[in-house]
């Protein structure tokens, strides 16, 4: 999987660049998450804005970040959903679990 | 595709990276329905999701007769229905025995059949002699 790791602010932003977060790669995804918290990283920023498809399976590797970060008391965000990939997040209830932001520099501010 | 019937009938190595293949030609028979007066992204959107959803269910079924196995998946459009038959020849489960997601637990899976059942309109999963079918039926309105 095609993943951009930029810090700012002790925030990690993971850029997903892929069309596609599916069941092919999205366990990738959820060790890359995974290695960041386990590595000591508190906050995690995990932007969507070139992916136009999730699966069942790219949900599920977000949750298990998502639980990741709470067992290591740390945070995990969204930002930058494309309207196909955020009524996936409402059809699944989702939307309610993450914090979900417009762009990744809006949700770096709200990491302060 | 007007009128007349249409019938895909696809087989793809049970692979995880041939997923985009099948979507795509989803979202491919969504843009080309001449009778469709819905929004066709979106059709496109969840043809693409439930191809991808019942075949990664395929690939988990598959049985383990040979190593090198293949998926059948059958597209099927008939006037204002379309049909989407997906082929495994493993073990198969009891689809009316699957819950749906415990929304206020965070499970990392379980959602995938609950798609395909919120986006067509009857889902069926059955055993013939030789394989399992889940069939997926959706009015093209």
């Amino acid at each position: 999987m095609n993943l951009e790791q930029e810090t700012r602010n002790d925030i990690v932003i993971l850029y997903v660049k892929e069309e596609r977060l599916d069941a092919h790669n999205s366990v990738d995804l959820k060790a890359a998450v995974q290695k960041l918290f386990e590595e000591g990283k508190k906050n995690v920023l995990v932007d969507l804005k070139e992916v136009r498809f999730i699966d069942s399976s790219g949900l599920g590797a977000l949750v298990s970040g998502f639980k990741n970060a709470i067992s290591h008391q740390g945070n995990l965000k969204l930002s930058s959903l494309q309207s196909q990939v955020k009524s996936m997040f409402e059809l699944t209830r989702l939307h309610r679990v993450f914090e979900i932001f417009p762009s990744a520099p809006e949700a770096v501010e709200n990491f302060q | 595709m007007e009128g007349n019937a249409i019938e895909v009938d696809i087989k793809v190595p049970n692979k995880t990276r041939y997923l985009s293949l099948i979507g795509r030609i989803g979202e491919d028979i969504a843009r080309e329905l001449e009778r469709y007066s819905g929004d066709r992204e979106t059709l496109a959107y969840h043809l693409n999701l439930v191809l991808t959803e019942a075949m990664v269910n395929a690939i988990k079924h598959a049985g383990p007769k040979e190593p090198e196995k293949l998926v059948r998946i059958v597209i099927t459009i008939r006037l204002d229905d379309l049909t989407i038959r997906v082929y495994d020849d493993g073990q198969g489960f009891d689809i009316n025995s699957i819950p749906p997601p415990n929304f206020e637990e965070l499970e990392d899976r379980g959602r995938g059949i609950f798609l395909i059942r919120s986006l067509m309109d009857s889902v069926s999963y059955r055993k013939n002699c030789k394989e399992n079918i889940l069939e997926m039926k959706k009015k093209l309105v």
